[in-house]
């Protein structure tokens, strides 16, 4: 279990930082750029000092102010995997690998070369490779590094959107096969649905809320923070079957079963499904003759109360989800707390960019 | 023409030898001047870069004058060498070694300080988060990744230590097979009558001397850039 509380004042900012995250979780530092989150994992990984907190990982000092402890950064035992890569241009791949695990030994190699799928890249110069192979040789030299917490620093905001997806599916291998406690910074909702456990909000330098994905991304009080035209609910699933007759799959939750187009996959295996609060409407009645596949009963659990055209609707339909509909709607259907209304959701409005946590049980 | 003396042979042997350990005595200062430079901000550093550049800027005499004073067998660094270890630096080629290395010393410190600021500080970062302390970091990445201001570095002040007269003469004198570099063995053959002919085969020499280390550093150089990983 990592542990950090810190506090750092800059001229123009200061940072005050105080967060877990579970041995063997992938947590996500997720935040506009410039809200600190680079400072914090900067000052995890210690290549800068905090003025003053702590830092432990399963009980093990990294920092402690008032202790006067401050391990160097080649003691932490932290990996970092920094957003420009950082590999060493005057080494081809396999000697980049093999800094790190040199000096820790052990590390097997052959594991980490293939889950990254780099036995082709072994002894090409680092500078002639693309920007996703690159990230994938930075990943692995950090694993092979044996890190007891892994720090990824928007390891895909250098990577244009076509190439983030020959990544990806590395990133999903990683956080299957590895047992590691991971950090990833990203100001990107998707991956962050996609990748991550936990979800701790990092907002002007402190932590605004901190908590498992579904929940941070059900609160319609942090919608400012999680981003407005990509928030909405997240949904902890079970994939059921497949319905190959019209390429459907169903994947369970506490409300009912919900259909997602085109996605197929071993029965069992847990799905994170992000349904975006434009894609939910909501009837007062259940909806005959529609093309809307999944209709949810529920209760409305809040109303937000914006000034604009539009409002965010929570509804419990077994798990919180989140529907926005313009203002006139709310109130012609007098939606308020308390109202017991149809969530509806259309089959084709949810992608394969709106699912995640594959692969991994539990938490 | 080119049969050349023995004394000939010995001024260049003997510039050589000054040159070579002007540059190999001086260079780890150089490096650690340089790194400090680049690197680390601290209290004096200002002054530090002053007297790193003081050679450059001073009339070569002055500093023949000051090394004089301080590497004398009185004074207070030539009084300790030759007490404690028995080292007489003053009149004896160490000693032009010396001035060589202190007339180059900007030099060196300026293009091997040139280069390390091309050296991204993030990779040595990256490399102390993959376990590495501070002096494996310096020796397996800043340094291979600033080799061309190195050399260059080495080159400059080969050249320079080669060519050094001003602060020589006036330090360690002109000493035949000593002291007598190739500079000061040109000088003092246009002091006789006849000795015209020496003194422009020693510069042709001399002209050699400075082409062949200007090529061999941008062969390195360029080894190194094209050097295939494996």
């Amino acid at each position: 279990m990592l542990s950090v509380q810190l506090e750092k004042g800059y001229p123009q900012f200061a940072i005050r930082a105080d967060f877990d995250a579970d041995a063997g979780s992938i947590s996500a530092l997720f935040g506009r750029s410039g809200a600190g989150k680079t400072s914090i994992v900067d000052m995890i990984a210690g290549l800068t000092r905090p003025d003053a907190g702590k830092i432990e990982i399963d009980g093990d000092v990294l920092f402690d102010a008032a202790a006067g402890i401050n391990l160097p950064p080649e003691k932490r035992r932290v990996g970092y995997v920094f957003q420009n890569s950082r590999l060493f241009p005057h080494m081809n791949v396999r000697r980049n690998l093999l800094y790190g695990a040199a000096t820790v030994g052990g590390a097997d190699f052959r594991q980490i070369a293939h889950l990254l799928d780099l036995q082709p890249l072994m002894n090409r110069s680092p500078v002639k490779l693309s920007g996703g192979e690159q990230q994938r040789v930075a990943i692995g030299r950090a694993l092979l590094s044996r890190p007891r917490l892994l720090l990824m620093d928007e390891p895909l905001a250098g990577i244009d959107v076509q190439r983030r997806n020959e990544i990806l599916p590395f990133l999903d291998r990683l956080r299957a096969e590895v047992d590691l406690t991971m950090l990833y910074v990203s100001h990107e909702i998707e991956e962050v649905i996609r990748l991550a456990d936990n979800m701790i909000l990092v907002s002007d330098g402190t932590i605004a809320a901190s908590g498992a994905v579904e929940d941070i991304m059900s609160r319609l009080d942090l919608k400012p923070l999680t981003g407005r035209y990509e928030s909405g609910a997240v949904l902890a699933t079970t994939y059921e079957a497949y319905d190959a007759e019209f390429g459907l799959g169903h994947l369970a939750f506490d409300g009912g079963t919900l259909r997602v187009a085109g996605l197929e996959m071993d029965h069992g295996v847990p799905v994170r499904a992000h349904i975006r609060a434009r894609d939910v409407s909501l009837a007062l009645s259940r909806p005959a003759d529609s093309s809307i596949l999944n209709v949810f009963d529920g209760k409305i659990v809040e109303v937000t109360d914006e000034p604009g055209p539009q409002v965010d609707v929570l509804v419990d339909i077994g798990a919180p989800i989140i529907a926005r509909v313009t203002r006139k709607s709310a109130h012609d259907l007098a939606l308020k707390p308390g109202r017991p209304v149809f969530a509806l959701i259309k089959a084709v409005a949810i992608d394969k960019r709106s699912l995640g946590g594959q692969g991994r049980t539990g938490r | 023409m080119f049969e050349l003396s023995d004394i000939e042979r010995e001024a260049i042997l003997l510039s050589l030898k000054v040159a070579f350990w002007a540059v190999a005595v001086s260079l780890p200062f150089g490096v650690a001047c340089a790194w400090l430079l680049s690197r680390k901000s601290f209290p004096g550093k200002s002054v530090l870069n002053g007297i790193v550049h003081l050679p450059l800027v001073l009339p070569p005499v002055v500093v023949g004058l000051i090394l004089l004073l301080l590497f004398g067998t009185t004074g207070p660094i030539g009084g300790f060498l030759k007490t404690v270890f028995g080292i007489t630096v003053i009149f004896t080629w160490k000693g032009a070694a010396v001035a060589a290395a202190i007339m180059a010393f900007p030099l060196m410190v300026r293009a091997i300080r040139l280069s390390l600021d091309t050296v991204d500080p993030g990779l040595e970062r990256a490399a102390r988060t993959l376990g590495a302390g501070p002096i494996r970091t310096f020796f397996t990445i800043t340094l291979p990744l600033a080799l061309p201001g190195l050399v260059t570095g080495i080159v400059l002040a080969f050249a320079r230590s080669l060519g050094e007269f001003g602060a020589t003469i006036t330090f360690v004198s002109n000493i035949p097979g000593e002291t007598r570099t190739l500079p000061l063995a040109i000088f003092s053959s246009l002091q006789v009558p006849d000795g015209e002919a020496v003194a422009i085969r020693l510069a042709v020499v001399s002209v050699i001397l400075a082409f062949a280390a200007l090529i061999a550093s941008e062969l390195l150089v360029r080894r190194h850039e094209h050097r295939p990983e494996t």
